[in-house]
């Protein structure tokens, strides 16, 4: 029982990271149709950067993750939307998350040319004890991971429900038509879903990093647990991505312990199935109408 | 079946094909042992990559498990051959196979439209890659089979070219079922799901049923590619079969010109062989490529082969452009 315990909440400190990937990939996705397969990419990216300012620059993690987050916003925020969404958006789904594809290839290379394919370690940004609770041994980092993506989350949520560019936001998310009509500055906004995915990446980069050590293809497998995530928990749902994502951490912990760990990377695959067969909308998801 | 008429454009795609062809058996007297494995490679990406093209270009998914259909002909002929059962009989069981395992993946995911087809195929060849890679009992995992060429009505291929004669072979029986099958009204519904998915819907085309079959026979397809491709390497591991060889294998289709059926022929080509001409790039050339490809999705998404059509477009409207400023130059007074 405390063993189970301990499994599930690692698991959710794994889960709150997919979560935060997650959320980005459908922030986009309600936007501008963009099925951004470079996402995991968009993780590794910062964490590159911040890795970079450490050891070239010795600047201290807090001053390289901000200088990270504010290149990540520029470059893989506003320049990606500017450069590669806004000319290809009207050619359709397809070609676009090809291009992503692309970038994935350029990125993920990139760095490995000029990092090498070797694995580096990262720097903890909260300190790694064990506690123990009532006989329960938790990790500290996994509490301090849990607690920043719901910070994260929850201020996320302020912005979006409490601002009028947040509101405005969603009004893009729900119907473009209709927030042009109401005067909303839809290109702008789209602009700021861009940046806030970006912002959101770099944020799990600090925090996923430190466990998986910086590696050039560490965002691999981050982009599609954070794909399965959003499609389980609803692919139109911010709150379904964070579900999604929860579940797929925990499941993956708890089969990695009990049932097989050579097949741990198939849990997601598994629920994303059963998901698609019995409810393809996603466990929060609503249907989403078909345009003739 | 009625012949094609000459049309100017069958008689440019006719005399192309003697060209190929005959530029392709040509080769190897130009060519050392590795260029000769190169073109063969290249025969065989191309087989695995049509298939792709048939649920790519004419049903529209996106397909990001290719490989492991690849994997699958490729392991049911190599484990069938350890157990001492003749190649040209693990060749048809591989081929059922990953026909049998497309149509029980392309049931689920094809619910569902786009993304969903994507991912489950990604998963899935990751899944694949990881009981080829963890069931070593039955594959080797990462230590591999070892797989002998075959013998063929007593010849044995064991030479690179005789070998190369019978890739070659393959794709051009691949090419001619294809062919065939794209030209029957079963193969002309496809392209009107293509076209118009719901249009085609209305016309009482049932979508799912043909994106299901358009799909298994791409995955029979590769299984027919990975069932050569292991004689030819003569040793198989799990890393062929990974997600890094099915986005090339999607990026063939995609270079080429998605729908169009030489498409695959020229991106398997620009895949395949152009990395090997361009080592002075080393480890720069994945990112030029991906750089590549990006830029080839901004300004022709239709691909390489569409590139003349798209030039003689924007003539033509540069032309029209002038033509109608010149005429309104004249028109002022």
């Amino acid at each position: 029982m405390q063993e189970i315990l301990q499994v599930t909440i690692s698991g959710l400190a794994t889960g709150a990271i997919y979560a935060m990937v997650a959320m980005g990939f459908t922030l986009l996705w309600q936007t501008t149709s963009t099925i951004n397969f470079a996402q995991g990419e968009f993780v590794m990216l910062p964490a590159f950067l911040m890795l970079g300012g450490i050891v070239v620059l010795d600047l201290p993690l807090a001053v390289a993750f901000v200088g990270a987050l504010l290149i990540s916003a520029a470059l893989l925020g506003a320049a990606f939307k500017r450069a590669i969404i806004d000319p290809m958006i009207r050619h359709g789904v397809l070609p676009l998350a090809i291009a992503t594809i692309g970038l994935t290839l350029a990125l993920k290379n990139g760095v490995k040319a000029i990092y090498g394919a070797e694995a580096h370690p990262f720097p903890h940004p909260f300190p790694v004890e064990i506690w123990r609770v009532l006989g329960v041994a938790f990790s500290s980092y996994d509490i301090a991971v849990i607690a920043s993506v719901a910070a994260v989350v929850f201020a996320l949520n302020r912005f979006l429900n409490g601002t009028m560019t947040g509101r405005s936001m969603q009004a893009v998310a729900q119907n473009p038509e209709a927030a042009v009509v109401l005067g909303i500055d839809v290109k702008r906004l789209i602009l700021y879903t861009f940046v806030v995915n970006a912002a959101l990446a770099a944020a799990a980069a600090l925090l996923v990093t430190p466990v998986y050590l910086f590696k050039f293809d560490l965002g691999e497998s981050l982009g599609l647990k954070a794909f399965y995530a959003a499609i389980i928990g609803g692919f139109n749902q911010m709150r379904g991505a964070l579900v999604g994502g929860l579940i797929v951490g925990v499941l993956e912990n708890l089969s990695a312990v009990y049932f097989a760990p050579a097949y741990k990377d198939a849990v997601a695959l598994g629920l994303f199935v059963l998901v698609i067969l019995f409810r393809p909308e996603g466990l929060l998801g609503r249907e989403e109408a078909r345009r003739v | 079946m009625t012949l094609p008429t000459l049309s100017r454009a069958n008689v440019a795609a006719l005399a192309f094909i003697v060209a190929m062809t005959a530029g392709l058996l040509a080769a190897p007297l130009f060519l050392k042992t590795y260029g000769v494995y190169l073109l063969s490679l290249w025969a065989l990406n191309t087989v695995a990559a049509i298939g792709l093209n048939l649920t790519l270009g004419y049903a529209g998914q996106i397909s990001l498990g290719q490989a492991a259909f690849l994997g699958i002909g490729a392991y049911a002929v190599a484990i069938l051959m350890k157990a001492g059962v003749s190649f040209w009989l693990g060749l048809p069981a591989g081929v059922l196979l990953a026909f049998a395992v497309g149509l029980a993946l392309g049931f689920p995911a094809l619910r569902v439209q786009h993304h969903y087809l994507a991912f489950a195929t990604l998963g899935f060849n990751a899944l694949v890659f990881l009981v080829i890679r963890n069931e070593e009992w039955l594959t080797g995992g990462n230590f591999g089979i070892r797989v002998a060429r075959p013998e063929l009505l007593g010849h044995s291929l064991r030479s690179g070219i005789d070998y190369y004669h019978v890739c070659l072979a393959v794709l051009a029986v691949t090419a001619l079922l294809v062919w065939l099958l794209l030209r029957s009204p079963w193969g002309r519904a496809f392209a009107c799901l293509r076209d118009n998915p719901i249009r085609a819907e209305s016309l009482g085309i049932d979508v799912r049923s043909y994106t299901l079959l358009a799909f298994a026979i791409g995955a029979a397809c590769a299984g027919v590619a990975g069932a050569f491709l292991a004689p030819l390497v003569n040793f198989i591991d799990p890393s062929p079969f990974g997600l890094v060889p099915s986005i090339y294998l999607l990026l063939m289709v995609i270079i080429g010109g998605p729908g169009r059926f030489f498409g695959p022929f020229l991106g398997a080509a620009i895949v395949t062989l152009l990395p090997e001409w361009l080592r002075v790039a080393d480890v720069w050339y994945l990112v030029i490529f991906g750089i590549f490809v990006v830029a080839l999705m901004a300004f022709c998404p239709g691909g390489l082969l569409a590139v003349p059509e798209k030039v003689a477009a924007m003539r033509a409207a540069r032309r029209s452009a002038r033509g109608s400023a010149a005429g309104q130059a004249g028109a002022r007074p």
